[in-house]
């Protein structure tokens, strides 16, 4: 009975997924100018919410909530765009800005893993340092030297529909649909993965097998704050090219709610990625349609969708039993 | 025996704060033996174990394997000397499979990727080699608990074991099933691996032993073997006085029918329907048992009874009276007390104090409160003369809870439900993991509750403390109640077919004179 | 008979590490200042003139610390339940904004009823804001903590909309998207330089603690933040508990929005109440969720608001640096294992601080 009950839930998004692709199909054959450059935007929007979805979920399925990848992202955000203006060097800039995250993570890891302190409050106090740090160093009338550009896939490029959409892209747009198989295989197919998901679940097991915990924990939570840099990246070098205060803009959180919908795996979080993508997507082209709607409404738009989602109104899974208690040998 | 010793403990000292969970301990292990370590909760056996295993490092002393001396600090290196261990609970993971279990953190690899195919022929090959069956790819939390112990074993056989560590195996098994499992361990020392079992059951150790050592309060008394010994000798080695196993109560003068249970359907809390119909009467003055082994749907039971669980469909009466919905308050009002199975998850609030706790769910009532404020001299009043009356263990009424020893915490809630004027009592594992002292207190409380009129409903996994108690004996078997009967109608035989679901029940079974199922 | 060694003891062992965490929050940010070119003496130096330094500077003190003995008492008395609320800042949006409506929309009221009611208005304004996130928590079991922040991005895009559409202020000329100036019956006045407002705050204060110490509801909050399992056998109805602590934590939130309009800002504006939420997480940590603690810790955090902008004229430097600061000293009251390393001391009998509880229970 209760497999019954779950798979008319996988039956519900499943007829969901097949109806936005319907409506996709409709509206590029009413106007596909605009259906694309709606996708494209819906994919763009996507990509730092994939990441940041990336980074819960490594940190989950090991057994660490990670509530300050907000925190994360916007540091990460602004030290890739601070090494951008003086360094003129956009690789370089990327680089650092995911090294930051690292560091984050390895801050939250000592946190929760070491120190053992409530997980949801470390991840709070990253968050809250983060707005402190980059508050105080920001300085306005900071410009960067460009940004990261798109780079076309020659011959894939003219695919109807497809092509513009997904092989025209700047390179961390390409770079999250690599991570999100990337992450999906390791965790999956690997003796790492099969570890890290026993950690998440049952972490006293996996120590009597001989197992470092710790380690496992350590390096998960860094390796997602590395994600998370990368989105913060994103965002300044890829997407906006100048930094804002507080220009994540609840991203780090609305992530979250992706990886919940995503039922803790990445292919189900990308899903729910582009579906919030283009809920983002089409409400910016709504505004510029000139609907008459006020743009505080359609700005909410995101967040409740993310409380609709976390009330579980939509497919939820069972998340990994040990999440966010710290371990603690004999 | 001349031969050399396969592991040697000598004066192995643990010190927990001011105790000394081990002290000084020597201890020693033959090839192709079993080893049993007896002691009751509490005496430091696992303490012990954790040491051999890595899981806790020594204060002091040394570990010998064959011959050289060695450290473990932590699993792996007992792993890598060929030592395994099978916890009392168990360490699987509930959601993968039994092969990613039986692989993880010796997973075979191809590349990168985990080799899942050669892994499941390797396992495969060693349960036809030890005559041990479990099917590859059924998730772990579908298996019942005899077939995860199986799973448990096989994992140390595939790390190649040569000691392996058994924690308290029998305490989740049928009677069948634990024969079953005295089988596979025979059939292990005679590949040579050695074993050394746990356990506080004296029977247990008479039939499998080849050699015993006792410990009590973290040392050894004494090493001896079955039959050097008998089960009275060695209980008086573990307990250090004699123990009346026996128990003294007053013949059955069963009256009114107090808890009426008709048709009680249950849910878990994910939807999977645990109990069926189940229909039961306990009368007053009478201790009804419910015999089974664990996870047959006891729990669920004993939790919707409670209030603490939904029921779907059925209906209870409680002294006559049906009860429109279950809610721990309304039934509390009724005349119900409850001993919870797990006390520190429900009854018991641990940072609280002693005084708190007492009166967890009178806190309401007066003369706790009066309006909406707390009588706080009342409570620790009241807490005052609990403490004396039950003869629990603390510094006093404002001592948190957590501090006390597990025996004096189940006094606390035992305390406070026997105080009020009941009518029914639910007993649930009332002395699980508790020393003998305790748990002959609590069973003289419950009889002395039984004499004095009052319904009891006992659920237990522990047969012996069934026998010993109950007026009537049930069994319950996937969430149904498979037979009931005047406990002097049942031998230990029958009961234990019963829980490992034999149905129709065997024909010498005699029923009695009251209005079965 | 109180040995009065012993009580201090017992107050040095409260305080210790609270203490120690300002003072290390406040070095590295001296480390700070130095490194962006400022002198962290003259800093520091002008934050206590412009916080302590007469009769003026205290009030404004006083003043900073008002809402925040609020929203930090909303945050500590959601702890007790195992919650965290941190949608205390959206909350107080409502809270603040609630108040501003009924302070100009109600015409013709005496000043005893005017001010009262707006308040209360407020305050319930908030309250009713955080009961649908406890009641989300209590029967969808979504965590409060990302209901709350979403809940805060809501309130901040909703009262943008009002005071940018309906309720803009509509004199002649104002293209600033806030309300009307509420009316001076209205007012929460000062007494010398004695700010009514942190009066309530005070007595405010005295009633949650006498709330959760004395009552049998305050019993009930802290059994199911202790153990839920537990709180139900004893046949406490949790779900509803949680409901109503989020209520009352909110209408706590919604009173500090509220006294900060009619007590000083008089008007609702976006942007004037923003952090205050945030810093209550800070407060209530500091305080130790306790009241009294509360208090003490939000009239060290508003001292420093109120000498920031003396310190940014005085000494050149950012009043920014006070976020970091204060997010310094969040770190190390969170992570206070570190400090009692630093102290060497062991953790005391029954000191153990409840916070927030698990990610799905």
């Amino acid at each position: 009975m209760f497999q019954k009950y779950i798979n008319s839930r996988c039956g519900i998004v499943r007829g969901l997924s097949f109806l936005v692709l319907l409506v996709i199909l409709w509206s590029y054959f009413y106007d596909s100018a605009i259906t694309e450059a709606v996708l494209a935007s819906a994919l763009r929007q996507s990509t730092p919410l994939a990441l940041g979805a990336l980074c819960g979920l490594m940190g989950e399925r090991s057994g660490v909530i990670n509530i300050g990848i907000e925190g994360q992202m916007l540091l990460s955000a602004f030290v890739g765009f601070l090494v951008s203006v003086w360094t003129g060097n956009l690789l370089f800039a990327v680089l650092t800005g995911v090294a930051t995250g690292a560091v984050i993570g390895l801050l939250l890891a000592f946190m929760s893993v070491s120190l053992r302190i409530d997980q949801i409050l470390g991840g709070t106090v990253i968050n809250i340092l983060g707005f402190g740090l980059t508050g105080y160093f920001y300085q306005v009338g900071l410009n960067t030297k460009g940004k990261l550009q798109s780079i076309s896939l020659g011959p894939l490029q003219d695919i109807p529909l497809l092509g513009p959409v997904l092989f025209n892209n700047p390179p961390i747009t390409y770079l999250t649909l690599v991570l999100v198989l990337v992450v999906h295989y390791v965790l999956f197919h690997t003796h790492w993965g099969l570890r890290t998901r026993a950690v998440g679940e049952h972490p006293r097991a996996v120590d009597t097998l001989g197992i470092n915990v710790f380690l496992m924990r350590y390096t998960n939570v860094v390796l997602g704050g590395a994600i998370a840099g990368l989105a913060g990246s994103f965002l300044t070098l890829e997407a906006v090219g100048s930094f804002e205060r507080g220009m994540t803009n609840g991203r780090g959180f609305v992530a979250l709610a992706v990886m919940i919908f995503g039922k803790w795996t990445p292919i189900g979080s990308w899903g729910a990625a582009l579906l919030f993508g283009l809920a983002i997507a089409l409400q910016t082209q709504l505004q510029f349609g000139g609907q008459t709607i006020p743009h505080q409404f359609i700005g909410m738009l995101p967040y409740l969708l993310t409380v609709v989602v976390l009330a579980g109104f939509v497919g939820r899974a069972r998340p990994p039993a040990a999440v966010g208690t710290p371990y603690t040998k004999e | 025996m001349t031969q050399q010793p396969l592991l040697e403990l000598h004066g192995i000292t643990k010190r927990f704060g001011d105790a000394l969970a081990s002290d000084h301990i020597d201890f020693n292990l033959y090839p192709g033996e079993i080893h049993v370590l007896l002691g009751e909760n509490g005496a430091g056996k696992s303490t012990l174990m954790n040491i051999i295993y890595g899981l806790s490092t020594p204060d002091a002393g040394n570990i010998i394997l064959k011959g050289n001396s060695v450290k473990i600090k932590q699993p792996r290196d007992a792993i890598g000397y060929g030592i395994n261990m099978v916890h009392q609970h168990f360490m699987l993971i509930p959601v993968f499979t039994v092969a990613e279990n039986i692989m993880l953190g010796h997973e075979t690899r191809w590349g990168f990727s985990l080799d899942k195919k050669k892994a499941s022929q390797e396992i495969q090959q060693l349960s036809q080699d030890y005559g041990l069956e479990v099917e590859m790819d059924a998730l772990v939390e579908n298996l019942p608990v005899g077939l995860q112990q199986r799973v448990e074993i096989m994992k140390a056989l595939y790390r190649e074991t040569k000691i392996l560590i058994l924690d308290e195996p029998t305490a989740v098994l049928t009677p069948r099933e634990v024969e079953d499992l005295f089988r596979v361990m025979r059939n292990l020392t005679e590949k040579g691996i050695s074993i050394i079992l746990i356990t506080h059951k004296l029977k247990e150790v008479m039939t499998i032993a080849d050699r015993i050592t006792v410990m009590r309060a973290g040392r050894v008394v004494g090493t001896t073997s079955p039959s050097k010994s008998s089960e009275e000798e060695l209980a008086v080695m573990m307990v250090g006085r004699k123990v009346v196993l026996q128990i003294r109560k007053k013949p059955l003068q069963a009256k009114d029918v107090l808890l009426d249970v008709k048709e009680f359907t249950v849910s878990d809390d994910q939807q999977m329907e645990v109990l069926h119909q189940v229909s039961f009467q306990v009368r007053a003055g009478e201790i009804f048992g419910i015999a089974g082994v664990q996870g047959n749907g006891q729990t669920e039971l004993a939790l919707a009874l409670a209030g603490l669980l939904p029921f779907n469909r059925g209906r209870v009466c409680l002294a006559g009276k049906v009860m429109p919905s279950l809610h721990p308050r309304v039934l509390m009002n009724h005349g119900w007390a409850h001993i919870p199975e797990d006390r520190q998850k429900h009854g018991l609030v641990l940072p609280y104090s002693v005084a708190d706790n007492q009166i967890l769910n009178t806190y309401h009532q007066p003369p706790f409160s009066s309006l909406l404020r707390r009588n706080k001299e009342v409570i620790l009043v009241n807490s005052t003369r609990l403490i004396e009356q039950y003869d629990i263990r603390t510094s006093g009424p404002r001592n948190p809870v957590s501090e006390l020893s597990g025996g004096n915490q189940q006094k606390v809630i035992i305390s406070r439900e026997l105080d009020r004027k009941i009518c029914c009592l639910l007993a649930n594992q009332p002395t699980r993991g508790l020393d003998v002292g305790s748990i002959e207190y609590i069973h003289q409380q419950i009889v002395r509750l039984r004499d004095q009129g009052v319904a009891v409903l006992l659920i237990s996994s522990e047969l012996d403390e069934i026998i010993s108690l109950s007026d009537t004996i049930a069994v319950m078997y996937c969430g149904k109640i498979a037979a009931s009967a005047p406990s002097d109608h049942w031998t230990k035989e029958q009961l234990g077919l019963m829980m490992a679901g034999y149905s129709p029940p065997p024909k010498s079974l005699t029923w009695g004179n009251r209005k079965l199922l | 008979m109180i040995n009065p060694f012993h009580f201090l003891k017992k107050v040095w062992l409260t305080i210790d590490i609270p203490c120690a965490a300002v003072f290390l929050s406040a070095a590295i940010g001296a480390v700070l200042l130095n490194f962006s070119g400022a002198n962290p003496l003259d800093a520091y130096g002008a934050l206590f003139q412009g916080s302590f330094g007469g009769m003026s500077a205290l009030g404004r003190t006083l003043e900073k610390a008002t809402p925040l003995i609020f929203s930090g008492l909303a945050v500590a008395f959601a702890f007790k339940a195992g919650l965290f609320n941190i949608g205390t800042q959206g909350q107080l949006l409502f809270g603040a904004l609630a108040a501003a409506v009924a302070g100009f929309g109600l015409a013709g009221m005496p000043g005893w009823l005017h001010a009262p009611l707006a308040l209360l208005i407020g305050a319930f304004a908030g309250g009713i804001y955080s009961a649908v996130q406890g009641a989300l928590k209590a029967y969808t079991g979504s965590h409060e903590v990302i209901t709350g922040i979403m809940l805060n991005y809501v309130a901040i895009n909703l009262t943008d909309y009002l005071t940018n559409g309906p309720l803009k202020d509509d004199t002649p000329g104002n293209i600033i998207a806030r309300t009307p100036l509420v009316m001076e019956t209205s007012w929460l006045h000062r007494i010398g330089s004695f700010p009514v407002g942190f009066g309530l705050a005070l007595i405010a204060s005295l009633v949650v603690w006498w709330f959760l110490e004395r009552t049998t509801f305050g019993f009930e909050i802290s059994t199911v933040g202790h153990n839920s399992h537990a709180a139900s056998y004893a046949g406490m109805n949790v779900k509803l508990i949680i409901v109503w602590t989020m209520l009352l934590s909110g209408i706590l939130a919604g009173f500090g929005g509220a006294v900060e309009t009619l007590g000083v800002v008089h008007r609702y504006q976006p942007g004037f109440n923003i952090g205050l939420g945030f810093e209550g997480i800070t407060i209530a940590l500091l305080g130790k969720t306790h009241p009294v603690g509360v208090v003490l810790a939000a009239l060290l955090v508003g001292a420093m608001k109120a000498g920031s902008s003396q310190m940014q004229f005085h000494a050149g430097v950012d009043k920014a640096i006070i976020d970091v600061i204060l997010a310094l000293i969040l770190f190390f009251v969170a992570a206070d294992v570190l400090i009692r390393k630093i102290l060497r001391r062991r953790e005391t009998k029954g000191e153990k601080v409840l916070f927030s509880t698990g990610w799905s229970k």
